[in-house]
């Protein structure tokens, strides 16, 4: 019972210094200017980590990130605008570091293919749909034709015929 | 069986495009510095420390900026073959001993001998970053005017230095 109870004291014990330890451990100079940070934060979202790739400058903890990061944080600091800050980046990393990648003539594929293929999805429905009314259509207008009629008539007066 | 053709066709282009995009690496990014000048450095060099090379100081000759570290396995991978082009000597080697720890560096260029003619010192990795480096092991070719002519992400092969770097710099000299 006694050990049982010194367990539990321990687990409680740890749990309430784990989160404690995980801050300390994580806890980058935040606090010095809300906006500031925000700003990063906001920044990053709009960028790629190249390390791993499918991740935004914002979510990644690799070291090119946080590198990045800072490199963000002081050109903000120095005053310098996002347009001039993205600049900076892809003039070193290319237009892959953006999350967004601009539309250019090397990427309207990218962009407009989506919509292509809705359309040309919506516009084959369009046919599909027309066709098939069409066709009941001429079936409500008793439009089999008379060949048609006229091959059924001889199946079902075949003698011998399974019926 | 006609009804089949045009999905047939749609899979066969799908398949063409999956079978293409198997074969990309999409760990390699096209950099935007080929072709332009090598972002300027100036850095202290790892056996003498107090003494700084900077990017002017090697121009006039066609030259591999290789950005190596110590904590970098594939460096491991690829040491051999640069040590292998250093004795050809065809083309001067620096290297960009990139978030080291200089002791570190020294103690592995020791142990797997030292292709580069000085390595440089980035130890924030500041420089890194102006020549768009993301992983370890990067070489650039470097040609005269200090214009950046090539990039390798990622190990040097023999094949690399044969069909790639080896004929560049034949070119570039010439």
């Amino acid at each position: 019972m006694r050990s049982a109870l010194a367990a539990l004291l321990a687990c409680a014990a740890l749990s309430a210094a784990a989160p404690l330890h995980a801050q300390m451990r994580e806890a980058p100079p935040i606090a010095e200017d809300p906006a500031l940070e925000a700003r990063v934060m906001h920044l990053s979202t709009e960028l790629r980590c190249l390390v791993c790739q499918n991740q935004t400058l914002a979510d990644s903890n690799a070291e090119l990130a946080i590198d990045l990061r800072n490199q963000v944080r002081e050109q903000i600091k120095a005053g310098r605008s996002d347009e001039q800050i993205i600049d900076y980046l892809t003039a070193r990393y290319g237009d892959f570091v953006l999350y967004r990648p601009p539309v250019k003539t090397t990427t309207v594929l990218l962009w407009a293919g989506p919509f292509v293929l809705l359309l040309a999805g919506l516009a084959g429905l369009v046919l599909t749909l027309r066709r098939r009314a069409r066709a009941q259509a001429a079936e409500r207008a008793g439009g089999v034709d008379a060949a048609a009629r006229e091959r059924a008539k001889a199946l079902l007066d075949e003698p011998g015929g399974r019926a | 069986m006609k009804k089949f053709l045009l999905p047939l066709a749609v899979l066969v282009v799908v398949v063409g495009f999956l079978g293409v995009g198997l074969k990309l690496n999409p760990r390699e990014v096209p950099s935007p510095l080929i072709g332009k000048a090598a972002p300027p450095f100036s850095l202290p060099v790892l056996h003498q420390p107090a003494k700084t090379v900077s990017n002017t100081d090697l121009k006039g000759q066609v030259w591999l900026l290789n950005v190596w570290a110590s904590w970098c396995v594939t460096c491991r991978e690829e040491h051999p073959v640069l040590v292998e082009l250093a004795r050809q000597k065809v083309v001067p080697i620096y290297g960009l001993n990139y978030k080291d720890k200089s002791d570190d560096a020294k103690a592995w260029l020791k142990q797997f001998g030292d292709p580069y003619v000085m390595s440089l010192v980035d130890e924030k990795g500041r420089i890194g970053i102006d020549y768009g480096v993301y992983g370890v092991p990067e070489t650039y070719v470097i040609d005269r005017d200090g214009v950046i002519r090539y990039k390798k992400i990622g190990p040097v092969t023999p094949e690399t230095v044969r069909d790639k770097i080896l004929p560049l710099v034949k070119q570039l000299k010439g």
